[in-house]
Parts: structure tokens; sequence; C-alpha cells
């Protein structure tokens, strides 16, 4: 009886908070869902009644639709590729033991904290400037043409300067996992017969599968939202306008909520998509 | 073939130095063991032969080959660790294949060699299993499994059956001996428990601090202890000390008497003492004897049927020919 009471008592003192989370979550859903099957044009006109799916019609025939997935896909395949490289690598550096080891550590978590935006205008003026930026500069150093980043290459410079953020996070986790490596696992390898490389491919790798899965889902979840790099560098313009971005132009620029909203329903279902192959994936190394 | 030569190896970190110069030969197919308290250096000294850390100064040669540069997986030996150190991602068939095939031998002989393995200590019904989904004892099976697939020149363990109840770990010393037996390979075992040392090895080195005290079969270092050190440290329950003008007697500044040498009576003996503890162990029966004048508790083992209780006056009757003497430096005197 004791433990029927006290579980209904639970449910009732949750109650309040499971109820507000979840009205957190449907009321923006439902509103999504409701606005994407109207022609809504907050300047011109307003609200124009029910227009079934010919939102979610024009939204996937437009051209840009295509061109905006690829780019999402692109950037988040890209920057996890580069987090989760250059993150074992640095991982495995900053387990060395070396002479200021805690200074390095914080001065290589840094780039984490510097907020988004502010981050991709520093990357923008001062480093891919073409004119004034150091990479520019370093160019000419070397008597070589400065390269106009952002706009011949737009993609990779977003993927750069967006890796730069996540790289922090990646190496970090990284670096607790190979902390936790039973050293004794190394030196019966190292008695195996193992060298370094293979110790570093049958030992250490296996042993980081789990952190590289946990890294990979965590970054995939906030890179298909990524909004401030492309927002301050190339507006969308050059091929860089994700899925994300289609949708804040649809709304705000060209002023059609109804657009928009069936365009975040396809993100939604995109985000998925990507969710359960990335679950196929790697979602096995979490089990055991 | 593995005859070990330690050549007056030392090794420091940084200014400690933890191995002092220490000479020391391993002969082919003996079961050395090296035994002494935490932190007596005998970890290090098993490290320093699989090549696991560096020797400072000195020479260590492996069938008369200079060693002391070669790289761990070069010198042909096999090292068991106390945490079994198995691959956690692996089955137990690629755990004990991982040697060979990191020596790349082909297939055909890997699955030779580890069946061979598996039959040998009865792993062959878990071959597919993970490391995980074993018990300690199987572990401890399959990380002897993987470095005897190597046939290796000797055989390090360190410490192995430190993480295993103390049924099992009866079992798996037997099974370590009966190995021992079987292949006559050279096998260099670390502990800190001397009843491992006893009943297991052909030789065994004591050390402490680094430095070896005795170097003997296990009977020599029963029956004759270089000195104080070894004489306590070898026997269980530990040795008797009696200083004082007991001792002096004997011309000794130290006299021991284990406890299986002392006999006792209610009557008659030349010491006599209280009983403060009985343990009752079935076959044997320790007293632990105060109020003898001689020592803080002297200890005494008994037939099991004995059966003085707490606070019983008992008199004790020491074995004059086995009564050990040691002189002032603590050194044995023969």
């Amino acid at each position: 009886m004791a433990t029927q009471h006290s579980r209904s008592a639970a449910r009732l003192m949750m109650a309040p908070a499971v109820v507000l989370l979840l009205g957190w979550m449907l009321v923006p859903l439902i509103m999504t869902l409701y606005f994407s099957f109207r022609k809504y044009l907050p300047l011109r006109g307003g609200d124009l009644g029910w227009v079934g799916f010919d939102n979610y019609v024009r939204f996937i025939t437009s051209s840009a639709f295509w061109p905006a997935v690829q780019a999402t896909l692109m950037i988040v395949g890209g920057v996890l590729l580069i987090t989760v490289v250059l993150g074992v690598v640095l991982a495995l550096l900053l387990d060395q033991p070396m002479w200021g080891q805690g200074i390095v550590r914080i001065l290589v978590i840094a780039p984490f904290f510097v907020m988004p935006t502010v981050s991709a205008l520093v990357w923008k003026n001062m480093f891919m400037d073409p004119v004034n930026g150091l990479f520019a500069h370093l160019w000419k150093a070397f008597g070589a043409e400065p390269v106009a980043w952002l706009s011949e290459a737009s993609l990779p410079s977003i993927i750069m300067i967006v890796s730069w953020q996540w790289l922090p996070f990646a190496t970090l986790i990284l670096l607790t996992a190979i902390q936790s490596l039973d050293s004794e696992q190394l030196e019966a390898a190292e008695m195996d017969g193992a060298p370094a490389l293979k110790r570093f491919w049958f030992i250490i790798l296996p042993h980081l599968s789990r952190a590289i899965t946990v890294v990979v889902l965590i970054q995939t979840i906030f890179l298909l939202s990524i909004f401030a790099e492309i927002f301050v560098t190339t507006q969308g313009s050059f091929g860089t306008r994700t899925l994300t971005y289609l949708i804040f132009q649809r709304v705000l620029e060209s002023q059609n909520i109804g657009l928009g909203s069936a365009g975040g329903v396809y993100a939604i279902i995109l985000a998925n998509i990507v969710a359960l192959f990335l679950m196929r994936i790697v979602g096995k190394n979490l089990d055991a | 073939m593995g005859r070990i030569v330690l050549d007056k190896v030392t090794k420091s970190f940084g200014d400690v130095q933890v191995i002092p110069p220490l000479d020391l030969t391993i002969e082919d197919g003996e079961f050395t063991v090296f035994v002494g308290p935490s932190g007596c250096g005998k970890s290090t000294l098993l490290r320093l032969i699989a090549g696991l850390e560096d020797v400072s100064t000195g020479q260590i040669r492996i069938d008369r080959q200079d060693a002391t540069m070669v790289p761990p997986a070069k010198r042909g030996l096999a090292m068991v660790f106390q945490s079994y150190a198995l691959y956690p991602h692996m089955s137990v068939r690629k755990n004990i294949a991982f040697p060979l095939r990191m020596a790349k031998l082909d297939q055909a002989e890997i699955d030779r060699r580890v069946t061979g393995a598996a039959e040998v200590l009865n792993l062959t019904d878990y071959l597919d299993r993970r490391p995980g989904q074993l018990s300690g004892g199987q572990r401890q099976r399959v990380a002897i499994g993987r470095a005897i697939v190597r046939e290796p020149a000797a055989f390090l363990f360190d410490e192995p059956l430190s993480n295993l109840d103390a049924a099992l770990r009866v079992g798996m010393r037997l099974e370590i001996s009966e190995l021992h037996e079987r292949l006559k390979t050279t096998m260099i075992y670390v502990t800190h428990d001397q009843v491992e040392a006893m009943t297991m090895a052909d030789k065994i080195v004591v050390l402490r601090a680094g430095n070896i005290e005795q170097v003997g079969s296990p009977l020599e270092l029963y029956r004759e202890p270089r000195n104080l050190f070894v004489a306590g440290f070898i026997g269980s329950p530990r040795m008797n000390f009696i200083e004082g003008p007991e001792a002096a007697k004997l011309g000794a500044k130290t006299i021991g008497i284990r406890p299986e040498h002392i006999t006792v009576s209610d009557s008659e003996g030349p010491w006599s003492g209280v009983v403060s503890v009985s343990e009752h162990l079935g076959s044997d029966t320790y007293f632990h004897v105060h109020d003898t004048g001689l020592a803080e508790t002297i200890t005494v083992r008994a037939d099991g049927e004995v059966g003085f209780r707490h606070g019983d006056r008992i008199h004790l009757t020491p074995r004059m020919d086995v009564m050990q003497r040691f002189d002032a430096e603590g050194l044995r005197i023969a």
C-alpha cells in the first residue's frame, strides 16, 4: 500500500513539471503544423485561410530546397569528421605529460566559450578578409594570390569556423575517455608486440568508440541548427544556405510564415532521418 | 630457453633510487618468486625485466644476450598483469590471438595455437565471449592463455591472484604450478603473499626496499633465514622474536622460535603465560599467549584438539634444536 501511495503522490508532484515541459514542446510544434497548412503573409494581407499541402509542395519544389539539404549535410558531416579526427589527435597529445599542462588545456577549451556570432565575426574579419585578413597576409608572404574565403570557398570556410568552435568539446570528451584507459592494457599490448600505431588502432580507438559516439550524437543535434555563423558571414549566399537558413529567409525575408512552417516540418523530418542513420551506425557502441 | 641475469641493475625515479645495485640469476626453467611487503620494489624489478621500465644502470641478459635496451616485445617474455589487462572489446579468441596477429603468423597457425591454449586452460567453451562476460578466474586464465600462445622464453606474473577470492586463489595457484610442470618454462612471479611464494616457488627472492634480503628454496628460507626480516616474513603465523636475558642466555641479541616449534602443556615447561586469544581452525589451534615476561605476545600452534581457553595459564616448551639466534645487526648466527 505504502509504495502505491508514494507512487501516486510522486506522479502528482511530477505532474506540473511534466505538463509544463510537454506544453513547452507541443505548443510550438502544433503552431508550426497549424501555420504550415495556412497561407499567412503578415505584410501582404495576414492570415488568408487554409491552403492544404500547398506550402509543402512549394517548399520542396523550390529550387533552393535540395541544395539547402545538401549544404546542411555537408556542414554537419564535414564538421563531424574534422572535430572527431582532430579531437582524437589533440586528446592524445594533451594526455602526454608536459610543462604547463593546465594552461594548455584551458587554452584548448577556450574557443567553446566564444559566442558563435563573435567567433564568426572574428574569423570573417580577422582571418578570412581577402585584403586585411591574416590568411591574406600569409598567402601574400608566400607570394600567392589571397583567397576570398567566404565567396570562393564559402562552404569550407563555414565548416572551418564551426569546427574551430566544436573542436574543444570533442577534445574534452575524448581526453577524459583516454584518461580512463587502463594503462596495463597498453603495456600488455606493448608486450604482445604491438607498435605504437597498432596500439592506437587496436586498443585506444576501440576504447574511444563510445566517447566518439557521444560526440557525434551531441554535435549533430547542434550542428543541424547552426545559424549565427552563416548569418554574420555569407548570409546564405555562395551555396551556404542550410535548411535552417532557408526557413529563416522564408519566414522573415519573404514574410511567408506558412511556407517557413512547412520548411520547419521538413527540418524535423530531416533531423529524424539523420538521427536514425546515426543510431544505426554508431548507436550500437552505446550498448554493453 | 630462458636464463635471465641481472647484473648490477639499478633503478631511480628522479632522485629516488628504488633499486640499489642488484645482482640476480634466474636459471632456465626455474619458478622464481619475488616476495616482499608492498613498496619493496618487486613489481618494479619485474617491469625492468619485462622492459616496461628502463634500467638506470646495469645490464639485463636474457640467454646471454644483452637485453638492456631491447624493447619489451623483442625480449621474448610474456607477462600476466594484476588487472589481467584483457582487451575488453575483443572476444576471448581474439584476445588470445592478439600477440600472434601482431607477430604476423598465418591464420592456420594462429587457430592451432589458440585452440591448443584454450584446451590446456579449459576455455574452449568461452572462446567467443567477451572478457566482461567471464568470471575472475576465467579472465585470469585468458590472460595466461594470451601469454602461453607466444611460447615465450619466460613468463612474468605480476600479483596475478590478488584480485581473486580465497578459494579461487588456491585453485589458480595449483593450476599455475601444474602449468609450470608441464611447460618447464622459466617463470617469475611477484607476490606479497608468502604462502603463494612458499607453495609455488623453486626459488624465492625476498626483497625489502629494493634490496635482496635472501635467495633460496622455500625450505632453506624457512629453516635458515639470513636475518630477522626474512625470518619474520617467511612462515605463517610469524616467528616469535624474544629479546633480553632469555636471548642472552643463548649468546644472542634476539632469538626466534616458530609457533609450530613450541609445545603447550598445562603443567610443565620452561616458559609460562596466559592465553589471551585462542583461534580454533579445526586442524590447528593458535594460542596468543601474554604475560610470559619474554615478549608482548607469543604465538603457539597446537593440535586442533587442544582446548585451552581465554585466561588459562599454560606452559610452553620451545624446541631448542630449531631455535634461531640473531646478533645485534639482526643477522642469523649459524
